[in-house]
């Protein structure tokens, strides 16, 4: 691959896979693509599309599902869509032991969306932006969870469900002790009642920071391993570029080839593995908060 | 973005890789699926098995039930029939030993009273000739009359 003329260099194309397509305003108030830098009324137009597109999608096939569901023989799609309802039922009922109606329905739609978002990685980097690129649009990252706004997005509304539960179950004392009082409890360590707003802070400082690494372990665990992924993806894509050139090239094609199609079998349990990580762990953080101490 | 060879090796990689799912992935998820469907299949198979066999079940209850009250029908039928005859034979043993004893009661009676006029024959024959004897004692000897007597006290 050279340089010259139109030409990429690799870290131009690398560059450019991992350029968001944005919009915002800038200073003089109008509305421009592209040059948001450092401006936090940013839209990455095409996380948000392409999220909400796949969103519409299941929403439209798992209600076409429901409304044709037979309680006889289930047709195929019937049967996978109960497949995996019964999965994320069992894990709700092993892992959660209070009363919500909503974690289950939560935790389908992550498994589901997480899931459909992270298996967009598979589709080669370059045909959608390339599609992109013949409609006029100049970036285009069709992965939404490779996108931290996207994964903090969702980790940060578990986290204020986590929060509302938790003052919702155990009232604003309840968890209030649950910050303060543990892990050390003044009381068993006998001290004076003089220094127990030492022990309290310690704790408080403690307990905060668990519960605020929560939020950030959930979307960055997912949010890194997507990121890496594509990544991959887009190293890989480079030894594609001199396919046509010599000996060299026909081989590091080929070797392109064979890694790209391993990378994407490994995916196949990446992308499963991190939607169900996901699920799972907002399970866990939401049964914790219903938990009394 | 322009376009180059990566398009061509990316896509063949993706050729690759979906019939790499083809032949690996979809089996098993279909495999899952199937298996589902016939057990569904065969749950509502057995349930509806079961349904109906439930109501031979009824069928055959009302048949037994049915067939066992009309034998006790019959059973207490033929008791009853039993119970007149037993009634009807003992009447008629009973009138036929009250006849019995009757006829025998009559026939001793019968018997008495013949033997009771015998007695008095002999009796009236024994008084005729001592009467007779005492009358005419004198003149009739008593064993030339003899015959005569005895055909007298005979018609008597």
């Amino acid at each position: 691959m050279s340089s010259t003329g139109t030409e990429k260099t690799s870290a131009e194309y690398i560059q450019h896979h991992l350029q968001n397509l944005q919009v915002c305003q800038n200073d003089a108030g109008d509305w421009v693509w592209n040059h948001c830098a450092g401006n936090f009324w940013t839209i990455n137009v095409d996380s948000m599309v392409f999220s909400v597109v796949i969103a519409l999608f299941l929403g439209w096939l798992f209600s076409r599902v429901a409304k044709h569901a037979t309680t006889g023989k289930p047709g195929k799609l019937q049967a996978f869509v109960e497949i995996i309802l019964e999965f994320v039922n069992g894990s709700v009922n092993d892992t959660f032991h209070g009363k919500n109606k909503l974690i289950a329905p939560l935790a389908l739609t992550i498994v589901v969306w997480v899931f459909m978002m992270n298996l967009m990685d598979l589709i080669p980097v370059d045909w959608l932006p390339g599609v992109a690129h013949l409609a006029g649009v100049e970036y285009l990252k069709v992965v939404p969870t490779t996108d931290p706004n996207i994964t903090f997005a969702m980790s940060l509304s578990i986290f204020v469900l986590i929060i509302f539960y938790s003052l919702k179950v155990k009232g604003i004392g309840g968890f209030a002790s649950e910050l303060t009082m543990q892990p050390l409890s003044p009381k068993d360590l006998g001290v004076p009642k003089l220094l127990w707003p030492v022990v309290m802070t310690f704790n408080l400082v403690l307990e905060t920071v668990a519960m605020l690494a929560k939020p950030l372990s959930l979307s960055l665990r997912l949010f890194g391993n997507m990121y890496a992924g594509e990544l991959m993806f887009i190293l890989i894509a480079l030894l594609f570029g001199s396919i046509f050139s010599g000996i060299a090239g026909a081989f590091m094609g080929v070797g392109g080839v064979i890694l790209h199609v391993v990378w994407a079998i490994f995916h196949i349990l990446i992308v499963t593995l991190q939607a169900y990580i996901f699920m799972i762990l907002t399970i866990v953080y939401l049964s914790q908060a219903h938990e009394h101490h | 973005m322009d376009f180059n060879a990566t398009l061509f090796g990316q896509s063949i990689a993706m050729i690759v890789f979906v019939w790499f799912c083809m032949k690996f992935v979809w089996p098993v998820l279909m495999g899952m699926i199937e298996e589902r469907q016939t057990q569904i299949a065969d749950g509502l198979a057995a349930a509806e098995k079961g349904a109906r066999s439930l109501e031979l079940a009824d069928v055959e209850k009302a048949r037994v039930l049915g067939a066992a009250r009309g034998q006790a029908r019959e059973i207490i039928d033929q008791a009853n029939t039993r119970a007149h005859g037993i009634v009807d034979e003992a009447r008629t043993s009973a009138d036929q030993e009250r006849e019995r004893i009757l006829a025998a009661a009559q026939a001793e009676v019968g018997q008495e009273v013949n033997r009771a006029r015998e007695e008095l024959r002999g009796q009236v024959a024994a008084i005729a000739m001592a009467g007779a004897e005492k009358i005419i004692s004198r003149e009739i000897n008593v064993t030339t009359h003899q015959a005569l007597l005895d055909k007298l006290a005979a018609e008597i």
